[in-house]
């Protein structure tokens, strides 16, 4: 029994399952009043993009500012899922589900095609997964939507109204990560596989980018109901506590797990010194390659569920400044530390969306980005490793095999190998 | 044969070649680092490459593991050309090797730096992480003791969990070496694995290299400018000075050969 308590994985779900039950009780007594709830859930959502960029900056050493170009597509994308379904049009459902399966599947085809020949020149690989995403997508418009959009329609909405709309927000969720998630995959061929130094700026290209197209989604892009720099209005608030909760466990546990891991211990190695893990025959590419795309994942997940809590989405909210955020979160928390990105994104949301927004003056914002350089400087100069360093609470820490007890065959065949000291 | 004395008689001889490198040649900018190299090396051989500071031993290294391209020249391993692949492909084809200046990964764990060094050979994906399925904890547990036996082998069992960076001198060149083993090499590259050691520690190091090949059937190409270890466990010996090769033979001959010593004391004495 004692064991069983001391066991992390029991202590955690047992403190994740009390969080979940007090918090709700607090909203379902009107304890916890609509603002606060907001402040906690964007908080998770801030923290979900953080948790990704963690993975991709401080756990695999890859600077990038492009985070917030995910969370957009994310919260763009599902919102237009919504949208269009409570208006009773399941076109965009069907595209993004459908699309990002084919797409998966041509991308998946095409790198199983490519493997076969030896070193592949990367701009080919990128136009042909490139094209293969977009065979995907444009199939699912041409051609699937057309032959099942209204069956399904029918079908999900033959189902009792309270079930059909958690169906459709679970999958707006999905999709929207999963296409931030072919989205930076088609990033990262160019950026990470040709061992650009300049990833850091590539992918601040990339977020001004989406800026500048959501800005003009009603012009440039053929998406009038995302009324360009006029903002969304109408999406369904859907997002409730049980989702904010789940997606923000799921995403801490598929990052925990991924750490844990094989996988995982070749994420830090290329951190670490990338040559060498290079020349441990780790395909350091890939790796980078698979720590961004979950990232973005992360952030495009994050981004659904901030946009059915908002119920309102404007490219200001994904634009340059902002997007420093999450940057700003991990190096506070400290690189490495899940358990520091945490604790900093809840944190930084609750004081400076939360209590500094209730208790001062008007105005405020505009020093924000004052004191935020400030600040962060004086964290660099006292605590450049950050608040938690590389501190993980027990539950994330990677566990320290035991040692071997008894000797090996080796040490029993030649003990002067094995007793051998420096 | 090419790129091989010819004295060392027919037993190694009736050998299949493992590596065979033929006129390599490799420029930095202008700087011709590499010169018409060849060697030839035998499964189960260990050669030596010796040659004073900036001969261009560590380039050899370098390039048939695939860190640079190099201008000329070809390089096969078990009949498999080398040059343009990757260096992880390199390394899971089954060559290894250690780095002159260690470069270990530093914050993370003795056993973590053999561990990673397993990742290609894992057996099991990213789904099988993620929801922690039985080959994982399965896989992970085989991983965890093949590593654990491999420190044992050097000596580093009761470091297993402690940061590489903070160990000793001495035992961060053997887990260099334990790590390389990890990657289940058939040919090792050893680049001056006894660089800073003391006699002592030296012939600590004969021991455990002639133990490890045996173990693993290694074949074994070392960088090394120590001659005690050297002239005593390479069975030949070639030697480059300004990027070519100047003399290829058994120790003995090695050793008396005036242009190897001419070549060694132009500029610093055999050690
Ligand atoms: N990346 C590089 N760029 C430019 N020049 C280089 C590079 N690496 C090595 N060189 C040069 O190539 C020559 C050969 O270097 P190399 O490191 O191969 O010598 P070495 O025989 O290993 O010497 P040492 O005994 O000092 O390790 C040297 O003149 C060196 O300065
Ligand atoms: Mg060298």
């Amino acid at each position: 029994m004692r064991q069983f308590l001391r066991n992390t994985n029991v202590t955690f779900l047992a403190g994740a399952g009390l969080v979940f039950i007090i918090v709700q009780a607090l909203i379902n007594l009107g304890i916890l009043n609509p603002y606060w709830q907001g402040v906690i859930f964007w908080g998770a959502a801030i923290t979900m993009v953080s948790l990704g960029l963690n993975l991709i900056y401080g756990f695999n050493g890859q600077f990038s500012l492009g985070q917030y170009g995910f969370y957009a597509i994310g919260a763009y994308a599902s919102a237009d899922i919504t949208y269009r379904w409570v208006r009773n049009d399941p076109s965009a459902l069907v595209v993004v589900i459908f699309g990002s399966i084919l797409a998966l599947i041509f991308m998946l085809g095409v790198n199983a095609f490519l493997r076969r020949f030896y070193g592949v020149f990367t701009p080919t690989k990128f136009l042909l997964n490139f094209l293969a995403a977009v065979l995907g997508f444009f199939l699912a418009v041409r051609f699937v939507n057309p032959a099942i959009g209204q069956s399904l329609y029918q079908a999900l909405n033959g189902l009792p109204s309270g079930i059909s709309q958690q169906i459709v927000f679970f999958l707006a969720l999905v999709g929207g990560a999963t296409l931030a998630g072919i989205v930076s995959y088609l990033l990262g061929i160019p950026v990470l596989e040709l061992g650009s130094d300049y990833f850091g700026i590539a992918t601040l290209g990339f977020t001004i980018i989406v800026k500048v197209l959501l800005d003009n989604t009603d012009t440039i892009l053929p998406f009038p109901e995302m009324k360009g720099a006029r903002g969304m209005v109408g999406i369904p608030k859907w997002t409730t506590w049980p989702w904010v909760f789940f997606s923000f466990i799921a995403v801490v546990l598929v990052m925990r797990n991924l750490l844990h891991s094989s996988t995982g211990r070749a994420i830090l190695s290329v951190r670490e010194d990338e040559r060498a893990a290079e020349l441990m025959g780790i395909d350091t590419t890939s790796q980078k390659i698979m720590a961004f795309v979950v990232g973005s994942v992360f952030a495009g997940l994050a981004g659904g569920i901030r946009a059915h809590d908002l119920a309102f989405l404007h490219p200001t909210t994904f634009g340059f400044l902002p997007s420093f955020n999450p940057l700003i979160i991990i190096v506070f928390g400290g690189l490495g530390s899940m358990t520091g990105t945490i604790i900093t994104g809840f944190f930084w949301i609750f004081l400076l969306e939360g209590v500094l927004r209730l208790y001062l003056p008007e105005g405020f914002e505009t020093w924000r980005f004052v004191i935020y350089p400030i600040v962060l400087l004086l964290m660099m100069l006292l605590r450049p490793q950050g608040l938690m360093g590389r501190y993980e609470i027990a539950f994330l820490r990677r566990p320290l095999p035991p040692p071997k007890k008894e000797p090996s065959l080796a040490q029993k065949l030649i003990p002067e190998a094995g007793e051998v000291k420096a | 044969m090419k790129g091989r004395p010819e004295n060392l008689g027919p037993e190694v001889e009736a050998r299949p070649v493992i590596l065979e490198i033929e006129g390599l040649t490799h420029y930095f900018d202008s700087l011709r680092a590499v010169h018409d190299f060849s060697v030839t090396i035998k499964e189960g051989e260990l050669v030596g490459l010796i040659g004073p500071n900036g001969a261009g031993k560590t380039t050899v290294f370098n390039l048939i593991t695939g860190v640079y391209r190099p201008t000329a020249g070809s390089i096969r391993y078990e009949g498999a050309p080398l040059i343009g692949l990757p260096s992880h492909e390199i390394i899971q084809m089954g060559i290894a090797r250690t780095f002159q200046n260690i470069r270990l990964f530093a914050n993370l764990t003795v056993l973590d730096n053999v561990l990673i060094a397993y990742h290609p050979h894992s057996g099991y994906g990213l789904t099988d992480a993620i929801f922690r399925s039985r080959r994982f904890r399965e896989r992970e547990r085989v991983m965890i003791e093949q590593s654990q036996e491999l420190l044992e082998i050097f000596g580093l069992a009761d470091r297993q969990n402690d940061v590489a960076g903070g160990l000793p001198y001495g035992l961060q060149r053997r887990l260099e070496i334990a790590r390389a083993l990890a990657t289940q090499p058939r040919l090792l590259l050893l680049d001056e694995p006894a660089a800073g050691m003391n006699p002592q520690e030296i012939d600590q190091l004969m021991e455990l290299i002639r133990f490890i090949r045996d173990r693993f059937q290694l074949t074994i190409f070392l960088v090394e400018h120590r001659m005690r270890l050297v002239m005593n466990i390479c069975e030949w010996i070639t030697v480059m000075d300004f990027g070519e090769i100047i003399a290829r033979g058994k120790p003995e001959e090695v050793r008396s050969n005036p242009q190897v010593i001419e070549a060694y004391l132009g500029r610093q004495a055999i050690r």
